[in-house]
């Protein structure tokens, strides 16, 4: 499939992007400047940029707890990203949200849920009011494997099947819920099948390969734009880093963790973008040291932000 | 003003009504609405008047009901989600708890969620324990949702046509008992809203206050004449909206009575009775001259048999011995 260069090179940045944004987020919560938690999605990128260049910025995204990324994808800035990761009154949603709760209808993101499961009913009512108002757009819902044994999951999927919604469900499959391991808690090994039971296309990809995570979430969209309906598709990747930071994720094996490792989707699409003379190595560097500088002055702004005044506790409850 | 006399039922139904001519962002949804017009019919016509992009049939699919109403809501639309029966709104707990009513303000008011749910509560037709109950005092306990309890037409139709056009979610509560009981009562011919969070003074009285919801509040009524020829004169207040709590209202008959009893239909502990009462004791103390009492059903499922059911509501003769407790 032919990606025109700009989009290729959007692409490799946004991926560095998240990579940096959530290494610099893991050492600022290690150094004790981050309240209360964060789950970070290094080792994911491909999925949330394949996904999202796919969409434009008024289709919706519904995401998670691990979701930085996939709103990073979206279009949020690192600045105010950060700003609120910190609990600063600058951060998107004023310090209210945090890193779990990210949200911001500008650039369709309905908001990233700390409950499972709850993204895919709310990102299939985004799909039918999508449908309702004879719109173009489409939802995704990005949901982990640890979603996939939820009821909202069933209720949500086979709802858009029903209606024939403008939707995708993309589970990043990195085979670890916390501590427990999928094909621990569910009997079916291709997890894509899942999408049978809906009478829906279901696609399993390597989502450690931007290229493969592009082309099908590609075609889920031109058919959910062609009024045919959702797609389930499972993108098989890896969590480089533990459950949350300060979980040593001593249940996984060396194994695994030297594996996933391995898998970096990041040098992989890096060596084929300068295989196809999408870029050169200096570009490639180029673009690392823009977004490590990007990522700089995003704490810098983060950490000179003040906190929000006490009065705003009460502001913000109703529309 | 020309009135016309309508019921219960259809006032319900010309709110729905009224509101999908209004504005083509609204749109209902929910179980059994286009063979039924709903379970109990008060959307009779509508999927035949507006046709299936305004008027959805779903499967039995709770949270996923309520999910696609926070997806449409946040995406321009004005949900109308018909969660059937109040117990089957604990089957979706989380993503009224969670998903609805929390991000307006996690979001730092980024997001916003015109939705509006109906739902069908109270005891008094042998419906057994899970499609019996109110739910009132349990969602008074949600940050960001809003509530209404309409007892009369007038006050039904009023009410849903406010909780539809309002930006936030609500909750609609209407009586099982008033719809299938047939009740009636006068509604403008005109077109009329009620705000949200303004109580109605069902009954003028000067000795004791009576706080009353839905079906309780028909029954304070019954027991008002009662308690009259007995020479007590008690007010009733109908609060209708629980969230927002028209508190000003109850304080000022407060003033005159000093004394106050809370009549609703929910087990005791945590009911709307409890909040309101907290809310008294602490806001307006000094205007009591008597402890507050609170009439409710007993903290036990509601049993099926009418022996028994009927034992569990909270009755006149409840309200009666309550009053004449504080006199």
């Amino acid at each position: 499939m032919k990606i025109e260069k700009e989009k290729l090179l959007w692409m490799y940045r946004t991926m560095v992007q998240i990579r940096v944004f959530e290494e610099r987020i893991g050492s600022e919560f290690a150094a004790g400047k981050i309240p209360g938690f964060v789950h970070l999605s290094s080792g994911q990128e491909a999925n949330a940029v394949g996904v999202c260049a796919n969409l434009r910025i008024d289709d919706y995204i519904t995401s998670n707890h691990r979701g930085h990324g996939h709103l990073i994808a979206k279009g949020l800035p690192l600045d105010t990203m950060t700003a609120e990761i910190f609990g600063k009154k600058t951060g998107v949603n004023k310090g209210k949200a945090g890193s779990q709760h990210l949200t911001d209808m500008a650039v369709g993101c309905l908001g990233a849920e700390g409950i499972q499961g709850t993204p895919v009913p709310v990102a299939v009512g985004a799909a039918l009011s999508a449908k309702l108002r004879g719109s173009d757009q489409v939802a995704v819902a990005f949901i982990g494997d640890g979603t996939l044994n939820t009821g909202r999951f069933h209720e949500g999927l086979n709802l858009a099947a029903a209606w024939k919604l403008p939707f995708i469900c993309y589970c990043e499959n990195n085979t670890w819920a916390e501590s427990t391991n999928i094909y621990d808690v569910t009997a079916l090994t291709d997890i894509s099948q899942r999408a049978m039971g809906y009478g829906i296309p279901g696609v399993a990809v390597d989502g450690n390969d931007v290229f493969a995570v592009y082309e099908a979430v590609h075609e889920a969209v031109a058919r959910a734009k062609k009024g045919e309906g959702p797609t389930f598709i499972e993108g098989r990747t890896c969590r480089r880093h533990g459950h949350f930071e300060g979980d040593g994720h001593l249940y996984r094996s060396q194994e695994d963790k030297d594996e996933c490792l391995k898998k970096d989707p990041i040098p992989r699409f890096r060596k084929k973008l300068i295989e196809m003379g999408t870029m050169t190595e200096a570009e490639a560097d180029q673009i690392e040291r823009e977004v490590k500088e990007e990522m700089e002055k995003a704490v810098k702004f983060a950490e000179e932000s003040p906190f929000p005044e006490p009065e705003e506790v009460y502001t913000d409850e109703f529309a | 003003m020309e009135v016309s006399e309508i019921t219960y039922l259809q006032a319900i139904h010309d709110a729905i009504d009224e509101e999908l001519a209004r504005d083509d962002k609204v749109f209902v949804f929910g179980e059994d609405i286009r063979q039924w017009g709903a379970p109990l019919g008060e959307m009779k016509g509508l999927f035949k008047k507006y046709g299936p992009n305004r008027v959805l049939d779903t499967p039995i699919s709770e949270t996923a009901m309520i999910g696609a109403a926070i997806g449409s809501a946040a995406t321009g639309l004005r949900p109308v989600v018909q969660i059937m029966f109040a117990e089957f709104l604990s089957v979706c707990w989380s993503d009224i708890f969670n998903a609805m009513c929390k991000p307006r303000y996690m979001s730092g008011g980024k997001i916003m969620f015109p939705v509006t749910i109906l739902s069908y509560c109270g005891a008094g037709i042998s419906a057994a324990g899970e499609h019996s109950g109110c739910l009132d005092g349990m969602e008074m306990s949600i940050p960001g949702l809003k509530i209404v309890a309409p007892s009369t037409p007038y006050d039904a139709k009023g009410l849903i046509k406010s909780a539809i056009r309002e930006d936030n979610p609500v909750q609609v509560f209407y009586h099982k008992k008033l719809i299938l009981g047939g009740l009636k009562g006068e509604v403008p011919e005109k077109e009329y809203t009620i705000p949200l969070g303004k109580a109605d003074v069902k009954r003028r009285g000067s000795d004791v206050t009576v706080v009353a919801t839905m079906l309780m509040a028909h029954r304070a009524l019954a027991a008002a004449e009662k308690l009259k020829a007995r020479g007590i004169d008690i007010e009733v207040i109908d609060p209708r909206s629980l969230a927002p709590l028209d508190k000003e209202t109850i304080f000022k008959s407060l003033e005159k009575t000093g004394k106050l009893v809370i009549m609703v239909e929910e087990p005791k502990a945590g009911s709307s009775a409890s909040e309101i009462a907290a809310v008294v004791a602490e806001e307006a103390f000094d205007l009591l001259k008597a402890p507050i009492k609170r009439v409710c059903a007993p903290d036990t499922a509601i049993p099926f048999t009418p022996a028994l059911e009927k034992v569990w509501m909270p009755d006149e003769d409840n309200l009666i011995k309550a009053v004449t407790e504080i006199m």
